[in-house]
């Protein structure tokens, strides 16, 4: 066993882990988070990303032990204060969702590409979403609600500036 | 009084709108539970050992030491020695442990034996000397035709011809009402003559020739004949959430399940029944069993399956713990759904005209141990005139059949309508033209006229089509194809209780699911809109068989059932309402109409109570009323079967690698009256990619040496991904003529027909046929080579 300490959605949880348990194990059966789903276990659907530092990771693909000491963020503290992320709101109205087991992980992904790009393309949002798989499947309301969030994040950046 | 039909247009509010799903804020928020989410206080980690090898008896099982190991709660052989195991990934012994980890831990220490018997996985090759069948009809043979969904008609004069080795026991036939297998099959069963069982069984059953009109001389006087080879392969449904259970005993009489499933209320008939098979006697009345999400399903999530009997024993030995088993990926792909292929060789007589006068195939396929039956065919266009059709099952060591959406009919499509696409080609006409032409053959020739005509405006098909083989210079060859479909779709049968409380909310309960295509939705909005009340305003449960029983989803037809239940039940309740109100307003109740959040005076400006008001006369208790479907005491029928749909395609080729690029697909589409037109787009445009993935890279690749799956993972098992995407546009024909037909489901018809009409396109891009789906670029590079390279 060995003993670990990672934040998690801005909570300290502290537990002691197998060598051999799965960030994803961590964050469903330790912490108790189940957003963040199982579909492969071997890093090729993405239903388990979740941010690790801020970037996104397949928790299927990272160690608990190899996130001692950092700081992961889920599906679940995407909403803040009871509302839902542009992102979360557009999945919604674009109907990007059918069954939903893959959408934690398309969020979580798409969160990050917005981090790193505000206003995507079409083609670039397909690129920095092809590591997650629907079988649904949304992939064309995917990419409509990826582009409506970047929008509503833009007026609302330059929403709060002009307050400022 | 409010009346058992559907509003016509101009009155509808909510019905044919587009609304955002009701279950989309849980769903985006990681909040949704679905069964691999549940996690009860004491739960037990189930895992199962899974035998290695194709076909083989076991002749050992020794768990001495897995039940040693300190965490393991129980352990259960599933099958013992003795037992046959028909593929590779069957249950051999399941067990319990505190964790995932000794749980895997614990099946490495179980020692099996197997004696290791030959297995057969080769379902591609054309079976050459395969002798017809004449003998009677083993029970397997019997559930091979239901899972194949062998046309009732088809299996009663089979089993009347060929005699059954089996009896009738009052079980069988109790079983098969449980599945709602009709009475006339039932009836020729019971009178089918007995004969003693065949002694050997080949892989290969060949059927009687099954022949109309007289194709032999339609053939000769053809004015012209075409001929090909065409084939579709085993494909898996690799669901996003694998197959699961949750299994516990509260106490020693009941059990609760949640199983990952899309028949929740079939679960406790099934899990009943097999357990007092293995000595557990239970009622399928002391089975509860729930589930609030699914994380996919597409036809293999409807039986109990034996992990749900494991999780259930294991739960039992551990003191009635709650046990969770689910299946991982490998799991999920060799054993959990396979899609039955079927190949055939098919030649078309016509005229010159384009007129097709005769059908003549021989077809073959499996759907695993139990064999493969002929698809449809010649799909749609039933009515040609002279056909010969012979088709040889092949019993493989592939693994299960399972239902996949719209079951033998993407294998019919690609048959049928590859074969009269190579027919233009021969004949030099546009198959747009030859379609046409032969949609008399066909059982709705105004409605696929309607939809090819729309699918020709849409994609610019008359402007663009070129004959077979893109001529322009260069590696990249650009075609069009094109396929039609059909699917029945009418309700099942299904129940539920609608709750108007005093306090002016609306509840409703039914034992239905979501598989994803927005249920609760749809339900909501039926509701809504017969109450004059926001979506919002009315709470939906689902997913419990405490609630009134619901069929499985399966062949599109939830959408139908719940639809006509909710409003039969709405209907009722509403029209209690109106008679208590009806004397403050002062008219006779059919005076009354239930809009915006009020009950008003119909026609008259101003007189009206607010609906919070209005239920605030209905006592303590409120209203609750109960609506089935089908009701033939409450006509009309609010369901209805039968749709068409038109699909085409446009691919580039690229002739040096032979990878096959979707550019856009086109997808016409009907289903009588659309409750929620945002997710009924969603199922077409979710069709449409999942028909390019079995179209080009799905296919359960075996090892004839092994016999074992050799892509049991979703890096070789290749979905289609962003980057498949072409532009999608899907146009629903809605409207007179379509709309009062009532509704239809959906979930099947759009999957059937990608994998016909990629196929053409690609034919027509590269001027040659690639026989076989997927259509990977070794296959493309091999069939330009046969043809003697590009054009
Ligand atoms: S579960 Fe991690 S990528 Fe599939
Ligand atoms: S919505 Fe079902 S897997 Fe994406």
């Amino acid at each position: 066993m060995k003993s670990v300490e990672i934040v998690v959605n801005g909570v300290e949880r502290r537990a002691q882990v197998e060598p051999r348990m799965l960030l994803v194990h961590f964050l469903r059966d330790v912490a108790g988070l189940t957003g963040t789903h199982i579909g492969c276990e071997t890093s090729l659907c993405g239903a388990c990303t979740a941010l690790l530092d801020g970037r996104a990771v397949k928790s299927c693909t990272v160690l608990a032990v190899q996130a001692d000491g950092h700081s992961v963020t889920t599906i679940e503290a995407l909403a803040s204060e009871g509302q839902l992320h542009p992102l979360q709101e557009s999945f919604w109205e674009e109907h990007a969702l059918q069954c939903g087991f893959c959408t934690p992980g398309m969020i979580m992904c798409a969160s990050d590409l917005l981090g790193s790009n505000a206003s995507p393309s079409d083609r670039e949002i397909r690129e920095g979403l092809s590591g997650n798989l629907c079988r649904c499947t949304g992939y064309q309301n995917i990419v409509g609600a990826v582009k409506s969030a970047s929008r509503k994040m833009k007026r609302r950046t330059a929403a709060t500036a002009a307050k400022k | 009084m409010a009346d058992y039909k559907w509003p016509d247009a101009q009155h509808r509010t909510l019905i044919g709108t587009r609304q955002s799903r009701l279950d989309g804020p849980v769903k985006v928020s990681g909040r949704a539970k679905y069964t691999y989410d549940q996690n009860p206080k004491g739960l037990l980690a189930g895992a199962i050992l899974r035998c290695p090898h194709a076909h083989a008896k076991v002749v050992s099982v020794d768990t001495s030491a897995a039940e040693k190991i300190p965490g393991v709660k129980a352990v259960q052989v599933l099958q013992g020695p003795g037992k046959e195991v028909h593929w590779a990934g069957d249950e051999i012994v399941a067990l319990a442990a505190i964790n995932e980890g000794i749980a895997e831990d614990a099946l490495r220490a179980i020692k099996v034996q197997y004696e290791v018997l030959p297995h057969f996985v080769d379902d591609a090759t054309e079976p050459k000397s395969a002798a017809e069948e004449t003998g009677p009809l083993a029970l397997d043979d019997l559930i091979n035709m239901f899972s194949n969904q062998v046309p009732e008609p088809q299996i009663s004069s089979t089993v009347q011809k060929r005699g059954i080795s089996f009896p009738v026991t009052d079980d069988l036939v109790k079983r098969m009402r449980s599945f709602n297998v009709g009475e006339n099959v039932i009836k020729a069963l019971q009178s089918a003559p007995q004969k003693s069982p065949e002694s050997t069984r080949s892989p290969f059953k060949k059927s009687a020739v099954n022949v109309t009109g007289d194709p032999d001389q339609a053939f000769k006087t053809a004015e012209a004949t075409s001929e090909g080879l065409y084939g579709v392969p085993v494909i898996t449904h690799c669901c996003l959430e694998a197959h699961g259970v949750i299994a516990h005993w509260p106490d020693a009489e009941h059990l609760e399940t949640q199983v990952s499933t899309q028949n929740v209320c079939g679960m406790p008939d099934q899990i009943a029944q097999a357990l007092t098979g293995i000595g557990i006697p239970i009622s399928a009345s002391n089975i509860r069993n729930r589930q609030q999400h699914v994380g996919g399903g597409f036809g293999s999530k409807f039986a109990a399956d034996r992990w749900s009997l494991a999780a259930a024993q294991l739960s039992k030995k551990a003191g009635g713990a709650p046990v969770k088993i689910m299946l991982d990926r490998r799991a999920e792909l060799e054993v959990a759904g396979a899609r039955p292929s079927a190949y055939a060789h098919v030649k078309l007589a016509a005229k010159k005209d384009g007129a097709i006068t005769a059908w003549d195939s021989q077809s073959w396929g499996t759907g695993g141990p139990l064999g493969g039956n002929m698809p449809p065919i010649p799909y749609i266009f039933t009515e040609i005139p002279h056909q010969r059709k012979q088709h040889i099952s092949i019993a493989t060591n592939i693994g299960p059949a399972r239902a996949w959406r719209a079951p033998n009919h993407p294998q019919a499509a690609v048959l049928t309508m590859c074969a009269i696409d190579d027919l233009a080609a021969r004949l030099g006409m546009d198959p747009f033209d030859v379609f046409l032409k032969n949609l008399p053959l066909t059982p709705r020739a105004n409605v696929y006229e309607a939809e090819l005509r729309k699918a020709d405006e849409l994609m610019q098909w008359k402007k663009r089509w070129h004959p077979r083989g893109d001529e322009s210079s260069g590696p990249m060859k650009r075609g069009l194809g094109l396929s039609i479909h059909t699917w029945g779709g009418r309700g099942h049968q299904g129940a539920g209780d609608l709750t108007i409380h005093p306090d002016g909310t609306v509840e409703y309960r039914s034992g239905t699911q979501d598989l994803g295509t927005g249920t609760r939705t749809a339900i909501a909005m039926v509701i809504g809109e017969t109450l004059g009340l926001p979506l919002n305003a009315i709470t939906v449960k689902i997913g419990d068989t405490n609630f009134p029983h619901d069929g499985g989803s399966g062949g599109s037809t939830t959408i139908g059932a719940v639809s006509a239940e909710s409003r039969r039940a709405a209907t009722d309740a509403l029209n209690e309402l109106l008679a208590k109100v009806a004397p403050t307003l002062g008219v006779a109740p059919d005076q009354l109409e239930a809009l915006y959040g009020t009950i008003r005076v119909k026609d008259t400006q101003g007189k009206s109570i607010t609906w919070k008001k209005a239920c605030s006369m209905l006592g303590a208790t409120g209203v609750t009323a109960h609506g089935q479907n089908p009701d033939p005491s409450k006509p009309p029928d609010l369901t209805n079967s039968g749709v068409g749909g038109a699909q085409m395609a446009d691919v580039s080729v690229d002739v040096e690698t032979g990878i096959v690029r979707v550019n856009k697909m086109v997808a016409v589409q009907d289903c009588g009256l659309i409750i929620n037109l945002k997710t009924a787009e969603s199922q077409c445009y979710g069709a449409l990619i999942m028909g390019i993935s079995y179209a080009l890279f799905e296919e359960k690749i075996m090892d004839p040496t092994t016999g074992r799956m050799l892509n049991p993972n979703m890096q070789f098992y290749r979905l289609a991904g962003y980057g498949d995407i072409p532009e999608l546009v899907v146009h629903m024909m809605t409207g007179p003529g379509y709309d009062e037909r009532g509704v239809i489901g959906l979930g099947e018809p759009p999957v059937v027909s990608p994998g016909a009409a990629i196929s053409n396109a690609v034919a027509n891009a590269i001027g040659v046929r690639v026989p076989f789906l997927p259509i990977t670029p070794d296959r493309v590079l091999a069939a330009l080579e046969k043809k003697g390279g590009a054009a």
